[in-house]
């Protein structure tokens, strides 16, 4: 069993294929897996379909696979960053699902728990329950999501040992635990690979069952917003 | 006369309680946490996976890692927690967070809120603030009461697209203080230097004594 790989290339070898859906962590450009979604675009795999909560900038993140008209589908709850993305939405050739953000990150974990639709409340009224099962629970109307499986996920944490035992840093955990559990096969990106028994035990966000292959690389991490206050 | 931004940022402050877990949203709302009152401890969760919410960071002291839900940068407290974006919706959508304060671009009567989408424009998406304002413990929306073309944002029923159904339970404008009740909506208080005919003469609604 061996889960580390040596690029992000190798790491997605025979992995990708024309048409599938990837889900991917990060939130903004925070924990987002760069490394891989760079490699994405070598390999040049299309009309692929992306459940991430957003879609990068115009050179960054998913953008960079949207300048090569890699993408045929987003799954996002937020994609206003980036205008590239809207110049393809508006003509026509990108489409675009928007979910609530938490049923999209409760969509990843169902999937990654076996779980193929759940009941909730978010949407009820709205446009986004329009064609949805509504069930009444207790005097409350909710209606049914789907879990999402994925045939791929790319996920971002800060550490792993080589068995995938996985931690992340402070705000860039975001979507990247319930990405990695709704794929069928999850390539982690890291930003040191360690021996086991060097992470703490009790303190693993993410369990190494849930991650198949693991590269360790130097990461850019650009800020979207960068704001400070007076010293 | 009527309250500017930070008037009404202050006056939402007020409604904020002692041990509370609040989440507040882009614009206004973000200002509220410079008025938290006095003896008053609040925890501000950012639903990128956050309790324990800090000021923004002093130059040189910004980390990628660190951001709030509008994409800044931001910095942790001693209390601070973190958790992933499954786990941060669960509490919201499980009611654990006690009060949400947020923008609007519309409230009706019924406490219909819409806040994400203008037909016919660019749409960037609803973010976190339907799964918000269905799985909070109280919606309290603060905005101005008209538009810039001096036309009621609080109307007898929303023109545009909901972010969630019956959901609010107070408005904040720059007039004065609202709550949604049977009927219609209840004057709570105007604003300094508000009459309450000018009050009732801004809003479309229907306004219950």
């Amino acid at each position: 069993m061996k889960k580390v790989f040596a690029n992000a290339s190798d790491a997605l070898d025979g992995l990708l294929f024309d048409g599938m859906t990837i889900a991917a962590g990060g939130f903004g450009l925070c924990g987002i897996p760069e490394l891989l979604l760079d490699a994405i675009k070598q390999n040049g795999a299309k009309d692929l379909t992306f459940a991430s909560n957003n879609a990068g900038v115009d050179d960054f993140g998913i953008g960079i696979l949207l300048q090569t008209r890699q993408v045929k589908k987003m799954i996002s709850s937020y994609v206003g960053e980036n205008a590239e993305f809207m110049r393809q939405y508006l003509s026509g050739e990108l489409e675009l699902e928007f979910n609530p953000q938490g049923t999209l990150a409760e969509r990843m974990r169902a999937g990654g728990c076996g779980i193929p639709g759940f009941y909730t409340k978010t949407g009820v009224g709205t446009v986004i329950a329009e064609g949805k099962e509504h069930k009444e629970f207790d005097g409350e109307t909710y209606i049914m999501e789907r879990g999402i499986f994925a045939d791929l996920s790319i996920v971002k944490a800060w550490k792993a040992d080589t068995t995938g035992n996985a931690i992340f840093r402070k705000t860039a955990r975001n979507f990247n635990p319930p990405a990695a559990m709704c794929g069928k096969v999850c390539v982690m990106e890291v930003e040191e690979i360690v021996r086991p028994g060097e992470l703490d035990a009790d303190a693993i966000h993410l369990p190494g069952i849930y991650v198949h292959r693991l590269i360790q690389g130097e990461h850019e991490k650009r800020i979207e917003q960068r704001t400070v206050r007076a010293a | 006369m009527a309250w500017d931004r930070n008037q009404m940022a202050a006056r939402a402050a007020q409604e904020l309680q002692d041990g509370w877990y609040v989440n507040l949203g882009i614009g206004i709302p973000t200002l509220v946490s410079n008025y938290i009152p006095e003896g008053i401890e609040v925890t501000l969760q950012s639903e990128n996976g956050m309790l324990g919410m800090g000021p923004f960071p002093i130059e040189g002291e910004e980390d990628p890692d660190l951001i709030n839900a509008g994409k800044q940068t931001i910095t942790e407290l001693e209390h601070t927690s973190y958790f992933d974006s499954a786990t941060s919706f669960g509490m919201i959508r499980g009611g654990k967070i006690a009060m949400a304060i947020l923008g609007a671009m519309e409230v009706a009567e019924n406490g219909d809120l819409a806040n994400w989408m203008i037909p016919g424009k660019l749409v960037k998406g609803m973010g976190g603030a339907m799964d918000l304002v269905a799985g909070v413990g109280r919606v309290v929306v603060v905005m101005d009461h008209t538009n810039k073309h001096g036309d009621s944002k609080v109307l007898p029923a929303c023109t545009l697209p909901l972010t969630g159904q019956g959901v609010v339970d107070r408005i904040i404008t720059n007039l004065g203080v609202l709550d949604v009740v049977e009927g219609g909506l209840k004057i709570v208080e105007t604003a300094e230097g508000v009459t309450e005919d000018e009050l009732r003469a801004a809003t479309l609604a229907t306004i219950v004594d």
